[in-house]
């Protein structure tokens, strides 16, 4: 049948099980726009390409499947920049679709063109530039396929106008993909998990980290299973929060710069670490020649350039987490180790006096008292997905997943305005969910705009604004290394309740703890997306903290008595 | 002490600027680079030259993720061949021609362009003797000069690829 590349992109599209595409129409993606019409795809129009790619990477993250964006040529694209480095540095499956200028024209510094396949190569799995309408089917083809298996990731495809507008004869062809050079099929050597399966045997204090690689890999059963017959505690990084019930006993929590003081205690005095579908960022481990002297390391990950990356791994193994633990835990002999967990445990308690928590609230609203209410109030099942800052260490340390894939953040980059997008997203693909946005009030600014999206679609978010005032991380960092010079972090914010309802929602502002949970329920109970301005203190600071290039257990505690909660005044 | 990396690739638009942008991003220093075609059509084959002190494991790691890289092989260690081919135009009248091309004979290079004032010499060898040609034919005047940069080939028939990722079978059999 006669196709133009236009439809067969949506012919493609249909054909991967696209149910939703992210987009922006402009004049190099107008074809594709044109041929939309005749396909049943429910197309989501956000405020701003980094918006929209964000939402791709929360429906993708939530939904466990490739999410899809769409931009036009030049800004359209290069807006998609900081979206696209998200998805990529957190192993996000998404595919970007951008359009070009008629390929007579690259090169020439069209109107609106840009190198986009250039700007995006480091910060895409694999991209394309389609210039022939022949190559559309086979190029989204195995876009598709390189974003989801492996290391998931982005992957581009730029389709000039000439090439969308082109007609052939087309049927859609479903021959195997030939990808010569990808091979995402690791399978772990046998050798290797036989060697892993003699260094647990011999360990006495082993500790798991578990990574984001455990849910791609869907090996929470897996994982859950080996801790047990192992009797080996677990610590997550920040995007493996929920691999394991906050509430089971080998939970340890998260690990890391802003981790609890006895898990970072019990890494550095561990004997050997699991290291499962995580990467060792710097900001996991501390200091890398003083993190986990004792310890010999096992790491599995289905990317090789991870093994040896930044810790060297006695065992490395190259392969799919799931498969593997599959293969180890018939090695792995049933042990106790009581006298580990129990010392880690006893540990906790000393951590559990200096936590804020346990502190009066007097008058105050703290940041913690938010997160552990929305916790409490939502019975740890709502669908997280934060922002990037305070906020978002707040909500890893006090929102205790019970289940699994329900934190969304964006961890690598560390992008700010990720949070309500995503979010966005992240409902559209488990509209069964209740969904909370945490935002700081400075990167919820930066992506404020899609509230409109969130209202045109009646996509039902709840919005959590921890707002302090102050671009609160970095200015706790000033409190901390730069003598408190609040240089450029006070920050004054709109009146978010009327943001809210310029845009047609409904918005709430929250100033004593008192009334926390009476605005959780008024915002579960009404329809469309709500916001709630917490007016959090301006001078909280997350504790306890590992400073930069500091030992992990070297962490500045939080103080035994708040200064703030004990004074009831601002520093 | 450098290292030398055989890359094949798939013969696609780009391949080029993904593992010079690879190199780039991943702070590795390239000394030289050549690609050309392979026997196998579609299939091109790069000789990489990289400083000593790069991670050789973690340089062809980061390259087995280009969706377009078919094979890596650090021949650094193995029994090979590396040559290197230089074109150097030098000065030359009619009194100094016969001393020139006596070098050329010790060097088994080959002059392939003769003019009133210049010659252009071809040679081929590994880097030392390049060098030392440069050195020698320098004090007459050399004009210009182009080098490919080392192309470089294992001994033997031994095909058994080292990286245990099985794509070179799949290459062979590409188109």
């Amino acid at each position: 049948m006669k196709r133009t590349g236009a439809q067969i992109v949506w012919e493609c599209l249909k054909r991967e099980g696209v149910e939703v595409v992210y987009g922006y129409p402009g004049g190099a993606n107008l074809p594709i726009y044109d041929a939309m019409i005749d396909y049943p795809i429910h197309h989501v129009l956000g405020r701003h390409e980094q918006g929209l790619t964000h939402m791709a990477d929360g429906y993708a993250r939530a939904g466990n499947r490739v999410g899809v964006a769409m931009a036009t040529s030049g800004p359209g694209a290069t807006n998609m920049v900081t979206g696209i480095a998200t998805a990529m540095m957190d192993s996000s499956p998404i595919v970007c679709i951008t359009g070009q200028v008629a390929s007579k024209f690259i090169g020439y510094d069209a109107f609106q063109e840009t190198d986009v396949t250039g700007i995006t190569l480091p910060i895409t799995k694999h991209n394309y530039l389609v210039t022939d309408v022949k190559e559309i089917n086979r190029a989204l083809r195995e876009a598709f396929y390189i974003a989801r298996t492996g290391r998931p990731g982005p992957v581009l495809v730029d389709i000039t106008k000439d090439a969308q507008q082109a007609s052939i004869d087309w049927t859609y062809d479903d021959r195997p993909i030939r990808l010569p050079g990808y091979r995402p099929d690791q399978r772990a050597a046998a050798p290797a998990v036989q060697q892993a399966a003699e260094l647990i045997h011999a360990a006495k204090k082993p500790v798991i980290l578990a990574g984001r690689g455990v849910f791609l890999s869907n090996a929470m059963e897996e994982l859950r299973q080996f801790a047990e017959k192992a009797h080996c505690p677990v610590a997550v990084t920040l995007l493996g929060i929920g691999a394991l019930p906050a509430s089971h006993p080998l939970n340890l929590g998260m690990m890391g710069m802003h981790g609890e003081a006895w898990v970072n205690q019990a890494i550095q005095e561990s004997d050997l670490i699991l290291a499962f579908g995580m990467r060792f960022d710097d900001r996991v481990t501390g200091n890398l020649q003083t993190y986990a002297p004792h310890a010999r390391k096992i790491h599995i990950d289905i990317d090789r350039s991870e093994i040896n990356k930044n810790v060297r791994a006695d065992v490395g193994i190259i392969g799919d987490l799931k498969e593997t633990l599959q293969q180890l835990l018939p090695l792995v002999e049933a042990g106790d180790r009581s006298e580990w967990n129990d010392y880690i445990n006893g540990m906790k308690g000393d951590s559990a006096v200096r936590d804020i928590q346990n502190l009066p609230d007097n008058g105050h609203l703290y940041a913690a008292h938010v997160i552990n209410d929305l916790w409490r109030y939502t019975g740890g099942n709502a669908l997280v997905v934060t922002d990037v800052g305070q906020h978002q260490m707040w909500t890893a340390q006090y929102y205790r997943h019970e289940q699994p894939n329900c934190l969304i953040t964006s961890g690598g980059l560390g992008t700010m305005g990720f949070g309500l997008p995503a979010a966005i997203g992240a409902k559209m693909a488990r509209p069964e969910k209740e969904v909370w946005a945490i935002v700081g009030d400075g990167g919820f600014q930066m992506t404020a705009c899609e509230l409109s999206t969130a209202a045109q679609e009646g996509v039902k978010v709840n919005v959590a604004i921890i707002n302090n005032g102050f671009l609160g991380m970095v200015r706790q960092w000033q409190e901390f290394f730069y003598e408190r010079r609040y240089v450029a972090t006070p920050m004054r914010s709109p009146d978010f309740v009327k943001l809210a309802e310029a845009n047609g929602l409904a918005g709430m502002r929250v100033t004593q703890r008192a009334e926390v949970e009476s605005a959780i329920r008024t915002a579960q109970a009404m329809e469309g997306t709500v916001v709630v301005d917490f007016r959090v203190e301006q001078e909280d600071s997350v504790y306890p903290m590992v400073p930069t290039g500091a030992a992990l257990n070297a962490m500045i505690r939080r103080p035994v008595a708040n200064p703030i909660a004990e004074t009831g005044q601002d520093l | 002490m450098q290292h030398i990396l055989s890359v094949l690739v798939e013969d696609k638009p780009g391949v080029l600027n993904r593992v010079a942008s690879l190199f780039r991003r991943r702070a590795f220093n390239i000394e030289s680079l050549n690609v050309g075609h392979t026997d196998v059509p579609g299939v091109s084959r790069m000789t990489i030259v990289i400083d000593g002190d790069a991670n050789l494991e973690r340089v062809s790691a980061y390259l087995y993720k280009l969706v377009n890289v078919l094979d890596v092989d650090d021949l650094t260690a193995k029994p090979m061949v590396m040559r290197d081919l230089a074109m150097i135009k030098v000065s030359a009248s009619s009194e100094n021609r016969a001393e020139i091309m006596q070098m050329v004979e010790v060097f088994r290079a080959r002059i392939i362009d003769v003019t009133n004032t210049s010659l252009i010499i071809e040679i081929t060898g590994d880097e030392d003797k390049i060098n030392g040609f440069v050195e020698v034919v320098r004090p007459l005047g050399i004009i210009e000069m182009v080098r490919t940069g080392a192309v470089a080939m294992s001994r033997g028939t031994d095909l058994a690829k080292s990286n245990g990722n099985g794509k070179y079978r799949g290459a062979v059999t590409l188109g």
